[in-house]
């Protein structure tokens, strides 16, 4: 890819760069809130870009993502529970948990497709709600406080505000990086092949459904470790991390951010929750302005914000698949 | 045997309920192609409208038959100013925008009738239970309920079975396009079946309201089940929906009712009292996977998607 | 380009707080419902604790009061997120509110972590009653079992021999049938406890708490679905066949939707309109007075004495709020006039008071709560034994 400066890449850049830099701003704003408010924004921007894989790349509309961190979360919450606080032993688990149940429900749910994809998937991550949800011993309904946070190794304290913010947005730059070489790998094309035409693929040869369900299963996974993040960063897990709500939301942050595009799902998780941060400080009713703008969204800004941003400035020739 | 046969009459209630809302959303599904997540906000629209017409007329009945009216009236209204420009869109964009909806709705009825949710209070004749079998006594306006379910399945059945509008419907269900190469106005049929949709789903929220409640909200509650149903039923089909939301009911009711009670055969009373309603709320979803993996279209797939 | 303004202004929203208080102000944080259908109970907190104010000249020892509120959207994790705001962003020097155990719950952390003092105007439950308590946490309404067990004894005075209860399956649910079953002397026939918020529909429950025939039902609703479970309770045919007993599921947030339906249904609580103090009568009749077609709830009591309890505290230490030991004692002591009657702190921060049963009277069109008797007398919950705490 040879950066072109177009006003979209200069907006990525800035973007990158104002994430970079919050830490700074906050300590010297004296609002660590912000922090907060945007290390939360960081992780869920993760598990919309782990979405946007399956999503925009592989056109496999999951409506049960959020499935994913409910179990990184849980991953976390129940061994710390349990008294093993170890990051080493945490993170791992968090990962082959969700990984094993998006092989698992991938190789069930890839056998539809359309509408019955995206309701099969929510059906199986309604059952792991209703499942965490049962778990007398873990809080059921009400959810579980973490008192202590995942243990890593002596510099890295996880406790530490700025130091959990960076390690958050390596993840998050770092996952970008991942969905980035993977799309543009022969295996991306396969997948992106697969979507515009799956008999087309087979035909010549790929056995399309061993790709999806690798796909299926990166992304799951990933979407697993930002799980594990978010547990540490609320110090509690709920069933309600994982409710279709949750799910819905992600999506919006993918379809609004721009699907299919790298940076849309960063895009759409700051825009999103920046928003509702920003509409709620300003009126009680600020879903009447946030459900209007949405719709106008869909209906005048195809391909989301990264779209817009597409067409602002001077038309780059050729729609770069980047 | 008493209970059971109550049990299997609520279940019956429940799925009858829950299928007036499926089929309104299997109708604008399967025709015009679109995943209306903004379905749930004429649920409670509907019930809103006849809690606030029954307190104005004073009447129950009169304030029902006004609601539908309105909800008929405000569902065409929603399809011609935007889901008319969502048609022929991507699947996610219609999440996306009908989301969108549902916080308009919601913040809408917030700002006309307030947060506290209103109550629509039943006439003392439907206000009792009445005894159907010897020794069984069955509350009255659920009984009524399920007359007037089975009464509107068997309208549906005869509208798109029997008239020259149920042919265009299913025509329209399994291949749009040709309807439209027909010279079909395809678009007036698209507000009718739409608005057709919204009022019964007015009806369904009206309903309940008796029962359950009038608030903020209770759209989206309910709506991932009609969901349920019909991708169970098969997108299209409101024979399918009729028989699966008497199924998701059943099932709804009957593990409520009897699971509990399994588990505490097998685990500590703690252990079941906490696990046993998550468990049978998740019966349902089971259900809709185990038909989706043995039958990847639903039950009764009405089209070629 | 809309994006960094997007971002721009969202900056702005948020830098726009004044930086650190230096108390010149007292600044309480109050997290409670503000959206949904229980609205009506965060409303009513919010109305009784501004008419505190007002009653204290909007000052507390002195220094100026400023609020916050927060919404909770009735969500743990959503409560979390708002406390923790209010503590950094903020700098509140109080935290009060909380009407969801499962909200509160996940909320104490951050507040402990930062020495903030908290105040329950409302959840109870019993993990910070025992070995969850803290010094930062204090409480003006009651641990979640005291209520149900009082109604425990209640229903023993009535010779109930057997019982079905019924209540969410969340924290405070869970305690209220736990609470009750611990004081009753008769038998439990069943116990079932239904998915909250989310269910509504009470049919399968109803029909097994008829078919077990038990002398009552007891059982715990707060907010809107205590009024379907009355309308349900109607339409089953239970009404005039096993009477209902019930805790936090009758107050005049729902009486005004459950009207006859409420008749005859008694309750248990530590505050009722009509206790006859000085203060309460001054409460009662300036929130009907401020709040025309209103009237005040246990929740609202509760937030008023939360605002008077942290009024005493703030003039005994003169203002001086960075000295958390002082505040703490000084908050210990209660000292303040309740609306309930004057109360103490137990060692784990939660009062030891009085129960009462309360009754639903038709006033002309009206249906209003009245006190019919002294429950118990000085009850103190039973997981004080469990806190470290002295």
């Amino acid at each position: 890819m040879t950066a072109k400066l177009t006003v979209r890449n200069v907006v990525v850049a800035a973007l990158l760069i104002a994430l970079a830099l919050l830490p700074v701003y906050a300590e010297f704003g004296g609002n660590r809130f912000v922090l907060t408010l945007f290390t939360r924004i960081v992780i869920l921007a993760m598990a919309a870009v782990s979405l946007n894989l399956i999503l925009g790349f592989g056109g496999m509309m999951s409506f049960g993502h959020a499935a994913y961190l409910g179990i990184g979360g849980y991953a976390v919450g129940i061994l710390a529970h349990e008294g093993v606080t170890s990051g080493f032993v945490q993170w791992p688990v968090a990962l082959a948990v969700s990984a094993l149940f998006a092989l698992v429900i991938g190789a069930l749910s890839l056998r539809t497709r359309g509408v019955y994809f995206i309701m099969i998937t929510l059906a199986f991550a309604q059952m792991a709600y209703y499942i965490v949800s049962g778990l007398a011993r873990y809080g059921g309904d009400d959810g579980l406080t973490i008192y202590k946070r995942s243990q890593f190794f002596e510099p890295l304290n996880l406790s530490s505000k700025v130091q959990f913010y960076y390690l958050c947005l390596a993840l998050l730059y770092g996952s970008v990086y991942v969905v980035y070489r993977l799309i543009n790998s022969r295996f991306g094309l396969v997948i992106q092949g697969a979507r515009s035409n799956d008999t087309r693929m087979r035909a010549i040869g790929f056995p399309t459904y061993r790709y999806k369900l690798a796909c299926f299963v990166i992304a799951g996974t990933m979407c697993g470790l930002s799980g594990a993040l978010l547990a540490n960063h609320t110090d509690f897990v709920s069933p309600a991390m994982m409710y279709w709500t949750r799910s819905g939301d992600l999506i919006i942050m993918v379809v609004l951010g721009g699907m299919g595009s790298v940076a849309g799902p960063v895009f759409g998780a700051v825009a999103l929750l920046v928003l509702e941060e920003v509409l709620s400080s300003i009126t009680e009713y600020w879903q009447i302005i946030l459900g209007p703008l949405l719709l106008l969204v869909v209906l005048f800004a195809r391909g989301g914000i990264d779209g817009l941003l597409r067409q602002a400035g001077p038309k780059p020739e050729q729609k770069v698949h980047q | 045997m008493t209970l059971f046969i109550e049990q299997c009459l609520n279940g019956l209630q429940f799925g009858l309920l829950l299928f007036l809302l499926a089929a309104g959303l299997t109708l604008v599904f399967g025709i015009m192609d679109l995943v209306n997540l903004a379905h749930g906000s004429l649920y409670m629209v509907g019930a809103y409208f006849a809690a606030t017409f029954a307190a104005f007329t004073g009447s129950f009945v009169l304030g029902a038959v006004l609601a539908l009216v309105a909800t008929l009236l405000v569902g065409m209204a929603v399809e011609v100013i935007a889901m008319r420009r969502l048609y022929g869109r991507d699947h996610l964009d219609h999440v996306l925008g009908t989301f969108g909806l549902i916080l308009f709705f919601d913040e809408s009825v917030r700002l006309i009738w307030g947060p506290a949710g209103l109550s629509l209070p039943l006439p003392p004749w439907l206000n009792t239970s009445v005894q159907i079998l010897p020794g069984v006594h069955y509350s009255a306006y659920r009984l009524a309920i399920i007359v007037v379910t089975l009464a509107v399945a068997a309208f549906l059945y005869f509208l798109v079975m029997r008239t020259r509008i149920g042919m265009l419907i299913r025509a329209g269900a399994s291949n749009r396009e040709m309807v439209g190469a027909l010279g079909v106005n395809i678009k007036l049929l698209y507000t009718l079946v739409f608005g057709l949709g919204a009022a019964l789903a007015g009806l369904a929220g009206l309903m309940q309201a008796p029962i359950l409640t009038v608030e903020i909200g209770m759209g989206e509650k309910i709506l991932i089940l009609a969901f349920v149903i019909t991708v169970i039923g098969g997108i299209g089909s409101i024979r399918g929906a009729l028989v699966a939301a008497i199924f998701v009911g059943f099932i709804d009711t009957l593990g409520r009712a009897f699971f509990p009670d399994m588990l505490r055969l097998m685990f500590t009373k703690e252990v079941a009292a906490t696990a046993a309603p998550a468990l049978s709320s998740m019966l349902i979803y089971l259900l809709m996977a185990i038909v989706l993996i043995v039958k990847p279209e639903g039950l009764f797939s009405a089209g070629n998607r | 380009m809309r994006k960094t303004l997007l971002a721009a202004g969202a900056a702005l929203m948020l830098a726009a707080v004044p930086a650190a208080a230096q108390n010149k102000t007292v600044k309480i944080g109050f997290v409670s419902t503000f959206s949904g259908p229980v609205a009506v109970i965060g409303n009513d907190m919010r109305n009784s604790f501004e008419l505190a104010l007002d009653h204290l000249g909007r000052k507390m020892g002195g220094l100026p009061v400023e609020v916050i509120y927060e919404d909770d959207g009735f969500k743990p994790e959503v409560g979390k997120q708002k406390t923790e705001k209010l503590i950094e962003s903020d700098k509140v020097d109080f935290i009060v509110g909380y009407i969801w155990s499962n909200v509160l719950l996940a909320s104490v952390k951050p507040a402990f972590d930062s020495k903030t003092f908290l105040i329950s105007a409302n959840a109870g439950p019993n993990q910070l009653a025992g070995e969850l308590c803290s010094p930062y946490f204090f409480s003006t309404s009651w641990q979640n079992d005291q209520t149900p067990q009082a109604m425990g004894l209640y229903m023993n005075q009535k010779g109930v021999k057997s019982v079905f209860l019924i209540g969410p399956n969340y924290a405070a649910g869970k305690d209220m049938l736990a609470g009750v079953a611990s004081t009753f002397k008769g038998k439990v026939v069943g116990q079932e406890l239904t998915t909250w918020p989310s269910q509504l529909d009470f049919s399968a429950e109803l029909s097994k708490a008829k078919a077990a025939k038990p002398d009552a039902i007891f059982v715990f609703y707060p907010g809107a679905a205590g009024v379907q479970f009355l309308s349900q309770y109607a339409q089953a045919g239970l009404k005039g066949t096993i009477p209902l007993y019930t805790a936090f599921t009758i107050d005049e947030l729902s009486l005004p939707r459950q009207k006859e339906l409420a008749l005859g249904v008694p309750g248990a609580q530590q505050w009722v309109n009509d206790l006859p103090n000085e203060q309460n009568k001054k409460y009662v009749a300036d929130y009907v007075k401020k709040y025309p077609g209103l009237k005040p709830s246990f929740y609202g009591a509760q937030s008023y004495d939360a605002a008077m309890l942290v009024a005493s505290a703030v003039a005994a230490t003169k203002g001086n709020l960075s000295d958390k030991p002082a505040v703490q004692a000084a908050l210990k002591k209660a000292d303040f006039k309740s609306v309930r009657g004057n109360f103490k702190f137990g060692n784990n921060h939660f009062p030891i008071q009085n129960f009462y049963l309360q009754d639903v009277v038709k006033q002309g069109d009206d249906y209003v709560l009245k006190t019919v008797a002294t429950i118990v007398k000085d009850s103190q919950d039973s997981h004080h034994g469990k806190c470290p705490m002295k």
